[in-house]
């Protein structure tokens, strides 16, 4: 049953990814990646990792996509215009392929170790502790990370920078 | 159902992402083949916390760092987008050179 699940779920990811890497239209590509990470989002779940797909859903679906799409908008010209494929797109092709077949094979041979066990999963208390105690420098060194894109962000989009003054 | 279903998974998608990255011109559209690269990396990163066992929760915190540095990076990436568009006129990559020595 849960096998089931999980090719619908890499079915539905791997279709969305497809068609997000290969849509003419910037709008579809945008609702395509939405499908694609709720489809990962599912996969948490089906790891045990329900909160950490509850971060997927909350971060990427609610605020990423979002901040993509705001993008997409205020950097249009006229219509949403078809975006053309590279003209060195079997190069990138063959490049994920050949990436993707190496991946593969050194997948298959390595991973007799683990392929044996179940999983299994992680109370949040037990996350929480471990993130706040044995990863707290890490986490604040995070929080001051996002304070500086914040600023960053700021001072690179605003209107009006010092070069533009001079 | 087994770990190496979601390396393969993992796999794919992170070619997929390296696909958009190389093959698409629009900077948004490369942005968002970055994000899928990132999720990639996640699966595998929970993947691995789970068919660990329940002591290994390093992967879940790693996954959690991950996604907090994908939303920085997505908001700095908007903001040079949008700087980029109003300088330029244009967000397509092959006519970004400013930085040509």
């Amino acid at each position: 049953m849960t096998l089931a699940i999980f090719y619908v779920l890499a079915a539905v990811t791997l279709a969305s990814s497809v068609g997000m890497v290969t849509t003419g239209n910037v709008v579809h590509a945008a609702l395509l990646l939405l499908a694609a990470l709720g489809g990962v989002a599912g996969l948490f779940v089906l790891l045990f990792a329900d909160f950490l797909a509850l971060v997927q859903v909350l971060i990427y679906g609610g605020a990423i996509v979002i901040v993509i799409l705001f993008a997409l908008m205020l950097t249009r010209r006229g219509e949403f215009e078809l975006t053309s494929e590279h003209r060195r797109w079997p190069f990138a092709a063959m490049a994920s392929a050949g990436l993707f077949t190496v991946l593969t094979i050194a997948f298959v041979s390595d991973s007799s170790q683990f392929n044996s066990v179940d999983r299994s999963g992680v109370d949040i208390e037990t996350l929480a502790t471990v993130l706040f105690e044995k990863w707290a420098l890490p986490f604040e060194i995070a929080s001051l990370v996002l304070l500086v894109a914040l600023v960053g962000a700021i001072v690179i989009a605003r209107s009006g920078g010092p070069e533009e003054r001079s | 159902m087994t770990l190496l279903h979601f390396e393969v998974l993992g796999a794919a998608l992170f070619c997929l992402g390296l696909y958009g990255v190389l093959a698409r011109r629009s900077a948004v559209l490369v942005l968002m083949a970055v994000e899928l690269m990132l999720n990639a990396v996640n699966v595998n990163l929970v993947a691995f916390a789970a068919y660990r066992g329940a002591d290994h929760v390093t992967g879940l915190v790693i996954a959690i760092f991950v996604i907090t540095i994908a939303a920085a990076e997505v908001a700095l990436a908007m903001a040079i987008i949008l700087r980029l568009f109003r300088t330029h006129g244009s967000v397509n990559l092959d006519e970004i050179d400013v930085l040509r020595g």
